[in-house]
């Protein structure tokens, strides 16, 4: 019995970030519409654009391999057991000790690898210029990734994310090199996201761009299975946030149902802050030049290192 | 029984080595030659395995050959099963591809026999029991590559590369030549056995120790004595390559772990410092200039000093730890470095195969010169890229797994007690996540430019599919790389008595555990589970691909490809090696000073444009120019030696002897 409850609350889990990925998408852009004075879509607008693309024919490039067409999947699926792994509404779940924090961001890496690979596939340049520009970045966020990993890691005594989340609940001192991570791996998630200061999400044509110039050979259920993916690692990113940093309300081992939903509900709150918060970053600052970010990235990778450094030289930090 | 197994397939070896120098003329030479070698590996692998996984208590023996009155002593243990078993999985693999590949050899009389005497060469440096036996058979290993190296000498090339090759084999020979001297000690004792309980001072260890870097360090590739590595090994045939890379550079980490951790026994703090700043080193230096090749099996061989470093890491990590006292964090590191050699050795020699596939099939071994491969080449396409992906610590294959390992044994370190090497190891930690993302960095790069776009030549866009035997050496070798992935459980476990041989205790039995996760320290602080990672993203592919079928719209049209409207066909329009590596180039253009210089024709200038990329290669320019500069003068000084008369020399003769007298006598 308790396994069946187990595995239905790992499965509803799987199933949630599914679901709210891309309505944390919609709520991110019309909070930016709304910033901006424009009135913005319906939040339900990605469920919309992902159907849409569902539906069209895939027009494919003549000279696309099979690496082409079956690399979306593998992408949508090595994000998809990277965000179920993240604890959202309750911790300690079934197979939670699957994968620990190094081995999310791996996951990570993975659907980075083939992603770049994609862009890289029909070999126009503007895949090329996205996925050099991916993996450049990818070397100094994935290192910051890790360093945060450490110090967090050494703070909480586990790499495990539930075990984290227990820590960081009971747990009430602040800390310099909590903090210092905290606000490498809100860097570190910007980079990743593809979001303002280090790509724009809403751009196409431009030669910046790095994220939407992977994808540019992408059409039908395709693209529609690497938009999902990339609303599900952004949900990812907030979630790991959340988890983390604000671990109040996620639901124990063996807590009754009153206390899943609440967890829930503060589930469903914490991605509104995370997404709001991330709107407010975006329309408050311009988007940086390509070898900017090198810098910005480096400052994420130094602070991470100086949490662990910390942590390494006293335990009171 | 398993000493003599491997004893007499060293035996069965030499004289394959023979015969195949009487009839390497013979047309059936190559394919017997290359079935002979992989049979006796396999026997030699599955005794050495069955050793291993059973009772592993040491066994010597020793053979009235060699010296007078003391002969040559053979061991075997856990350790040096355990490389036999990476050194026969490796040599195996590279028999059975060259069963294919060596068909298409211009020159097999010179690469027929010195392979299998390779192979016997690198088998009885893991056996020796002496110094005397290692040196010789260490001497034997590096001559019987040289030779293949030297294979396809009518290549400028190739015979730099061999003459640089042997310099530093020769170097590192003597090294090693030292250090066993100063273990033996004034009463010369030769014997492995005898060496393990001598008592000696700490400061003769530590001159070990660095005489050990320079003579098992210039073998395996580490900073700065690599320089060697990315000119010899791409040299070779493709089977030796992987051989080189995949399976010699163990055989340079097998020597320094039974120097170190066995002869030496327990170690001073502060050598774990030179093996770890050594170790990172050599990482990030190595990725990051695999990163600037485009020739693909030189990229492979910088790749190789990358994952030496990674290996050499851990095992600083593992000598802080012994030196601490804490021998737990000591066996997880320890397990997770010779993990890291196994895993290199499976997917470096995969790479080197689908490199020898794209060079039989295309004759180019420029990536910048290839393109689109993917299409004619579909099975080595997807093999080459389960070995990058592996190679790139990409969960769920192997490389992931030891470094996994490795990130968890760098945060037990905190509890070391000297402060230098507290502020040391996260720095090092952080060069190891450096190095990790700089690898995938890199892989991609190599894996795209070669398989993916369009094609750049005409080679490339005849290609053919390479024959049945490359595909399945290549097979057996992702395979193992997947299972060593997904099950690294038993992997770890069947290294305990290993582990347990040499730092005094083993990681915790990881059998028991469900589902195979690995749990290094406790479940409460970190554990993996890579087949259920496996098996999640494989039910979530096919969930996927099931839903999207079952509701998405099946139709698919053909078309040119869309690049924002502008489409060119011509192929020389892609992303090239040089400028996907262009970004990385410059973020890290400190290490290499790289420099772009763009030489725009004046407006009305017929001329074409031109951009210039270059970088530079401070090791070489600070530490090997000027040794060969003061060689090359220095020769040309004593070269009047050569032609002087008899009185003169004997003259000579005579001041030497008194001189050397002279500083006897003061000496004592």
């Amino acid at each position: 019995m308790d396994l069946i409850a187990a595995l239905a609350i790992q499965g509803l889990q799987m199933a949630l970030v599914l679901a709210l990925a891309p309505l944390l998408l919609g709520f991110t852009r019309k909070v930016k519409a709304r910033l901006l004075r424009r009135r913005g879509p319906s939040i339900f607008q990605p469920y919309r654009d992902l159907l849409r693309l569902i539906r069209k024919e895939v027009v494919l490039a003549e000279n696309a391999s099979w690496l082409f067409r079956s690399g979306p999947y593998m992408i949508f699926a090595a994000t998809w057991v990277a965000a179920a792994l993240v604890p959202t509404f309750a911790t300690g779940l079934h197979f939670s000790w699957t994968a620990d924090l190094i081995a999310i961001t791996a996951l990570i890496g993975t659907a980075r690898f083939f992603l770049a690979l994609l862009g890289m596939d029909v070999g126009t340049s503007f895949g090329g210029i996205g996925a050099s520009r991916e993996m450049m970045f990818a070397t100094l966020a994935e290192p910051a990734m890790i360093m945060i990993t450490f110090t967090v890691a050494l703070v909480a005594g586990s790499t495990q994310l539930s075990a984290i989340a227990q820590f960081m609940l009971t747990s009430s001192s602040l800390r310099v090199s909590l903090g210092l991570a905290l606000a490498a791996l809100i860097i570190v998630a910007l980079a990743e996201n593809a979001r303002i200061p280090v790509d724009n999400p809403a751009t196409h044509l431009e030669l910046t761009m790095v994220h939407e110039a992977m994808l540019l050979e992408y059409s039908g259920r395709h693209l529609a299975v690497l938009e999902f993916a990339a609303a599900l690692k952004l949900l990812l990113y907030i979630s790991l946030i959340g988890c983390i940093f604000l671990p109040w309300g996620l639901a124990q081992p063996g807590d009754g149902v009153a206390l899943y939903a609440v967890g829930l509900v503060t589930y469903v709150g914490k991605l509104a802050l995370g997404g709001f918060l991330l709107v407010l970053i975006e329309t408050s600052i311009a988007k940086m030049r390509v070898f900017r970010v090198p810098d910005f990235l480096g400052i994420a990778l130094m602070l991470g290192l100086l949490g662990t450094l910390l942590r390494f030289v006293s335990r009171s930090f | 029984m398993p000493l003599t197994v491997a004893l007499w397939s060293v035996a069965v070896l030499l004289s394959i080595a023979f015969l195949a120098m009487m009839g390497s003329r013979l047309r059936a030479a190559s394919v017997t030659v290359y079935a002979a070698c992989l049979a006796t590996s396999l026997v030699n692998l599955i005794s050495a395995a069955l050793y291993l996984l059973n009772d592993s208590a040491a066994l010597s023996a020793r053979l009235p050959i060699g010296l007078p009155w003391i002969g040559a002593n053979f061991r075997i243990d856990a350790l040096a099963a355990l490389f036999l078993v990476v050194i026969n999985l490796g040599s195996a693999a590279a028999s059975l591809f060259a069963l294919g590949y060596g068909r298409h050899e211009t020159a097999p009389a010179r690469v027929l026999p010195f392979y299998s005497a390779f192979l016997a060469g690198m088998n009885l440096v893991i056996l020796a029991g002496d110094a005397f036996v290692f040196l010789v058979s260490w001497e034997f290993m590096s001559l019987a590559s040289w030779a293949l190296v030297m294979a396809h000498h009518h290549d400028e090339d190739n015979r730099r590369a061999g003459y640089i090759y042997i310099m530093m084999a020769s170097f590192g020979t003597l090294a090693l030549l030292l250090a066993f001297g100063l273990l033996a000690g004034p009463t010369g004792n030769y014997l492995f056995s005898s060496i393990t309980g001598a008592q000696q001072p700490e400061w003769l260890h530590g001159l070990v120790l660095i005489l050990v870097l320079l003579g098992a360090g210039s073998k395996a590739g580490l900073v700065p004595l690599h320089v060697w590595l990315p000119l010899a090994h791409p040299a070779a045939p493709s089977h030796v390559s992987a051989l080189m890379s995949g399976v010699m550079t163990k055989v340079a980490v097998y020597a320094f772990v039974r120097i170190v951790f066995d002869l030496m026994g327990s170690p001073a703090w502060w050598w774990s410092m030179i093996v770890l700043a050594i170790g990172a080193l050599t990482s990030v230096l190595g990725v990051l200039s695999a990163m600037l090749q485009r020739d693909l099996k030189r990229l492979l061989a910088y790749s190789t000093i990358e994952n030496i470093g990674v290996v050499f890491l851990g095992l600083g990590l593992a000598l802080a730890f012994e030196a601490a006292g804490m021998t737990a964090a000591a066996a997880l590191a320890f397990t997770a470095a010779l993990l890291h050699a196994f895993n290199h050795s499976l997917f470096k020699s995969l790479l080197f195969f689908g490199a020898g596939a794209i060079l039989t099939a295309t004759s180019e071994r420029d990536i910048e010169k290839l393109g689109g491969l993917i299409q004619p080449m579909p099975q080595t396409a997807f093999l080459f890229l389960g070995g990058c992906l592996a190679i790139s610590a990409l969960p769920p294959l192997n490389g992931f797994v030891s470094e996994w390992l490795l990130f968890q044994s760098v945060l037990t370190s905190p509890e070391l007690p000297q402060w230098s090497l507290k502020l040391m190891v996260p720095a090092v930690g952080a060069m190891l996540a450096l190095s990790a993302a700089l690898a995938a960095a890199c892989f991609v790069r190599a894996f795209s430019i070669a398989f993916l776009g369009r094609p750049r030549s005409t080679a490339a866009r005849t290609a053919a599919e390479t024959d049945i035997y490359s595909r399945t050496a290549m097979g057996m070798l992702l395979a193992f790389c997947l299972l060593v992935g997904i099950l690294p459980g038993p992997v770890i476990d069947v290294m305990a008595p290993v582990v347990e041989q040499l730092v005094g205790r083993a990681m915790p039995i990881q059998g028991h555990d469900a589902w195979f996760s690995i749990v290094p320290v406790a479940e409460s602080r970190s554990s993996y589970n890579g087949l259920l990672v496996f098996v999640f993203i494989f039910l979530s592919t096919l969930l996927a691909i099931q839903i999207i079928h079952r509701f998405a719209s099946r139709s698919l049209r053909r078309g040119p490809a869309w690049d924002c409207g502008f489409p060119d066909p011509r192929p020389i329009t892609q992303y090239t090696a040089d400028s996907f590596a262009q970004p990385v180039r410059r973020v890290f253009s400190a290490v290499f000073d790289a420099r772009e210089r763009v030489d725009m024709p004046a407006p009305g200038d017929a001329r074409p444009a031109r951009l210039e990329v270059s970088w530079r290669d401070y090791v070489w320019e600070t530490m090997y120019a000027p040794i060969s500069l003061a060689v090359q003068l220095a020769a040309e000084k004593l070269n009047r030696l050569q032609f002087l008369t008899i009185r003169k020399y004997l003259s000579l003769v005579f001041a030497a002897l008194v001189i050397l007298l002279l500083v006897i006598s003061i000496w004592t």
